[in-house]
């Protein structure tokens, strides 16, 4: 690495453990969804430093863009702030600091980021490079190893997708059929009666507030 | 010991992992925990990318005059990972406003005591 990408490295690594730090600490669930679509798009920006464009893109798409997408949907349907909990945070930073050592001796003898004699970019790596422009004719290797290698990969992944779809719509279909029927019969009552009446789509919305 | 500290990037990424655990077992909250897995999920993402680096190496698209490419295989892997992450996301969330509308709170405390005291679930 050039010492420019050393220095955003750190930056981005050091946004990174503090954008971490403060979503752990964070009551509002709304500031909490938006911290991490930073999250996301900082961890695309490391993504394009350690050249893998393809996924730094879908990262920043799907992560920063979709997952906040839904998980506003999700605090539009159930409540916008966490409740102090009750219990001790001692037992589970245990857990969590041995689960850390452990993970931190699993890799302690892992070859150095971007050593080029790391085994993982020793085999089968090099003869896919060679033999994209060949057999895909198209000159980006992801893209090749996706679509063509690897089809039958995306084929599952185009199911996993498609499974979650029927998944999500089984589970909440009937709830935005009731939200919607609650929300103009609210809208209405308050028309009618001047603004005194509180907003049944409101109340479903915010329940703490 | 300068070995130890040359994997940084590992270390970084490994608490930022514990930190996504963390919120996941000492969060009461439904939506918090789910948070705590995505922060968990998309560390995994950054070990793998940077376990691909290599040093000198330009992005694997193949062109005239650049000889070393960096590693394709977990990009490819990744690309998977993260819409299959968006979807289970998706189902998780789901799955949270389906609670809400049974017990009418998401707080995972609250929910216990509902249960204690009415017995099973509506």
């Amino acid at each position: 690495m050039t010492p420019s990408t050393d220095l955003l490295t750190a930056l981005i690594l050091t946004l990174l453990v503090g954008t971490a730090v403060a979503v752990v600490r964070m009551r509002g669930l709304f500031p909490a969804l938006m911290l991490m679509g930073i999250f996301s798009l900082l961890g695309a920006s490391w993504m394009l430093v350690l050249d893998a464009p393809d996924v730094a893109f879908t990262e920043a798409a799907v992560g920063a863009g979709v997952s906040t997408i839904l998980g506003l949907t999700a605090l539009a349907l159930t409540a916008r702030r966490a409740k102090t909990s009750s219990r001790k945070p001692w037992p589970a930073l245990v857990i969590v600091t041995i689960t850390g050592a452990a993970l931190v001796y699993g890799m302690s003898d892992a070859p150095g980021v971007g050593d080029p004699a790391a085994p993982a970019s020793k085999y089968p790596v090099p003869s896919y490079v060679e033999r994209t422009d060949h057999d895909i004719h198209i000159p980006n290797v992801v893209t090749a190893v996706l679509a063509s290698y690897r089809g039958f990969d995306t084929l599952g992944e185009t199911v996993v997708i498609f499974t979650a779809g029927i998944a999500v719509l089984a589970l909440i279909g009937g709830v935005a059929v009731s939200v919607r029927n609650t929300g103009p019969a609210g809208g209405r009552a308050g028309d009618g009666q001047g603004g005194d009446q509180p907003d049944e789509l409101a109340r479903g919305v915010e329940p703490a507030a | 010991m300068s070995e130890f500290l040359g994997l940084y990037p590992y270390w970084v990424v490994i608490f930022l992992m514990m930190t996504g655990f963390y919120i996941v077992i000492s969060r009461g909250n439904l939506i918090k925990k789910v948070i705590g897995l995505n922060i968990f999920q998309s560390s995994v993402f950054l070990l793998y990318i940077s376990i691909g680096k290599v040093s000198g190496a330009t992005a694997p698209i193949t062109a005239e005059g650049f000889e070393v490419y960096g590693n394709p295989l977990p990009s490819v892997l990744i690309l998977t990972a993260i819409v299959v992450g968006v979807a289970t996301t998706s189902v998780a969330l789901a799955l949270v406003v389906r609670i809400r509308e049974a017990y009418n709170t998401i707080e995972e405390d609250e929910i216990k005591d509902e249960i204690r005291t009415q017995g099973a679930g509506p």
